[in-house]
């Protein structure tokens, strides 16, 4: 008895981490190569899953894996619509959506680049995020984006996303996707009562932002 | 009329110290006296009695009872007073929606300010500063005592941030106050404002209930403020504040009340979806938060 307890401690143990270590390979070949009737993610979301600003395709490394494991079920689900992710995330098993997310939730998050000045590129609509990001707009009962998504835009696991250093398309959509109700995963509606008080320029200012947001000091703020 | 009060005047008993016709000059007198300092105070003062408060409120809402009357503080981004004064102001709203920073030495536990007063302490139904200032000097039942606006932010720093006061005067009070004296702009003095406090909401129509509470908690609140109410942290600082525990408000706090918890969460909670609770929902889920353990009242345990 003792000698078959022993064994199967052994054996487990040593199971568990191959366990895992195939689960990486996996989510690092879905990521890079894809599999049967899924494209590498990298083709859309970049090598680095930095995402794509030009196509507004979502920033995902450094996201939290539990979040990106709910959204990739919420494509298969309907709660998110979106023909190329619902297709993919349909193809993929559970297994397999675990992994992904995992990998992607390991690489690093969004860093702000040391000289970089955004309010210069874009001063209006970025200074104009800037605020509502960090201070909201309590006249109309929206909150501040960093005091639910992280003092710096750095997302709070499992519920509330990182949202710096998503490109301003995407943020956009997104917004826009709350409003509409083709969105719709969100607990308790949080996102959805925020989104619906947004104007269109509001959008456009915290969309601008985030893409390269700068915190303000605590005198600023 | 005349002959009465020549009668009247007869019946007076003259001696050598009273005559009936001192009384009619002395009320004369005082009459006109009152008069001439009435007219003088009117032409002196009239020109420079403050009136910015009348002048931020929209004409429709002049004519309301004082309670009635909506202040909207200055937008945070208008211009703030002149340039002697502008670095206390931000100073004070530095240490009060990043009272972790700056004003640590004085925080006993993991709050900020602002957790309680929304909108770096704008927020209507959340406390709001500027509903505040202008209350004080006020005379409380917590102290027994007539609280000037200084003891009323100590209070804070001893009960809600379980931590000790700073020094009267010091540079932490006084970028407070001066910020609060900004938000204050065009307040008038001694009047209750719309949206001072919590609101207060009725008798709940079932007693508060711990279950129920407890029930709402998990479902409502728990995404952020974590399932023990321990808040959620994002590094060393809390990104949604702790409920109950060693590292929030003491039991001497004021939102250990269940009528102010039950008013917040009502016009505030959940963040963004304020006023979305039942009152008895709100009842309950205070009923809830108030009943779990916390640092010690302060006052207790001391002559």
């Amino acid at each position: 008895m003792k000698v078959k307890l022993t064994r199967l401690i052994m054996t487990l143990s040593m199971a568990m981490p191959m366990q895992q270590a195939h689960a990486e390979v996996t989510g690092a070949a879905l990521a890079q190569q894809g599999a049967p009737g899924v494209p590498a993610c990298l083709s859309c979301h970049g090598a680095r899953g930095e995402g794509l600003a030009a196509t507004g395709f979502p920033r995902l490394a450094g996201q939290s894996t539990a979040y990106l494991e709910k959204q990739l079920r919420a494509f298969a689900g309907g709660q998110r619509v979106s023909p190329q992710m619902q297709a993919i995330a349909s193809a993929l098993d559970d297994s397999q959506i675990r992994a992904v997310a995992a990998y992607y939730g390991k690489l690093p998050g969004w860093q702000a680049a040391p000289s970089a000045n955004p309010a210069a590129a874009a001063p209006e609509p970025w200074t104009r995020g800037q605020k509502l990001a960090i201070r909201g707009n309590w006249d109309k009962e929206i909150p501040a984006c960093f005091a639910c998504h992280g003092p710096a835009g750095e997302g709070i696991a499992p519920h509330f996303p990182a949202l710096s250093g998503q490109p301003a398309a995407y943020t956009r959509s997104q917004l826009k996707a709350w409003q509409s109700g083709t969105r719709s995963n969100d607990p308790h509606g949080l996102m959805k009562s925020v989104a619906l008080r947004m104007s269109p320029a509001e959008i456009d200012a915290v969309s601008a932002y985030l893409a390269n947001p700068l915190p303000l000091s605590p005198e600023e703020r | 009329m005349n002959t009465r009060l020549r009668q009247w005047l007869a019946n007076q008993k003259v001696t050598s110290r009273f005559h009936p016709s001192w009384i009619l000059i002395a009320v004369g007198a005082s009459l006109a006296i009152g008069l001439l300092m009435w007219l003088l105070s009117e032409s002196v003062f009239r020109h420079e009695r403050p009136s910015p408060a009348v002048s931020v409120l929209p004409a429709s809402t002049q004519r309301l009872p004082a309670s009635e009357q909506q202040l909207s503080p200055p937008a945070n981004d208008s211009a703030l007073p002149a340039a002697e004064i502008i670095r206390t102001v931000r100073l004070g709203r530095a240490i009060f929606t990043d009272t972790q920073t700056y004003a640590k030495a004085y925080v006993g536990n993991g709050l900020n300010c602002v957790n309680c007063h929304l909108d770096a302490g704008r927020k209507p139904d959340s406390a709001p500063l500027w509903a505040a200032y202008g209350l004080f000097p006020m005379f409380r039942d917590k102290n027994h005592k007539v609280n000037t606006y200084e003891d009323r932010l100590a209070g804070c720093f001893r009960f809600s941030m379980n931590g000790r006061a700073p020094a009267y005067g010091s540079k932490e009070f006084v970028a407070l106050m001066s910020y609060s004296y900004w938000l204050a702009s065009g307040a008038p003095l001694g009047t209750e404002l719309a949206g001072r406090g919590y609101p207060k909401l009725p008798p709940p129509q079932q007693e508060p209930d711990l279950v129920r509470g407890k029930q709402i908690f998990d479902t409502q609140c728990a995404i952020c403020h974590g399932a023990d109410g321990q808040g959620t942290r994002v590094g060393t600082r809390y990104a949604f504040p702790p409920l109950w525990g060693p590292h929030s408000f003491n039991a001497g706090a004021g939102m250990t009340q269940i009528k102010n918890a039950a008013g917040f969460i009502k016009a505030n909670m959940p963040l963004g979806q304020g006023n979305t609770l039942s009152d008895q929902q709100a009842w309950d889920v205070a009923k809830y938060m108030t009943s779990q353990p916390r640092p010690a009242d302060p006052r207790l345990g001391r002559p």
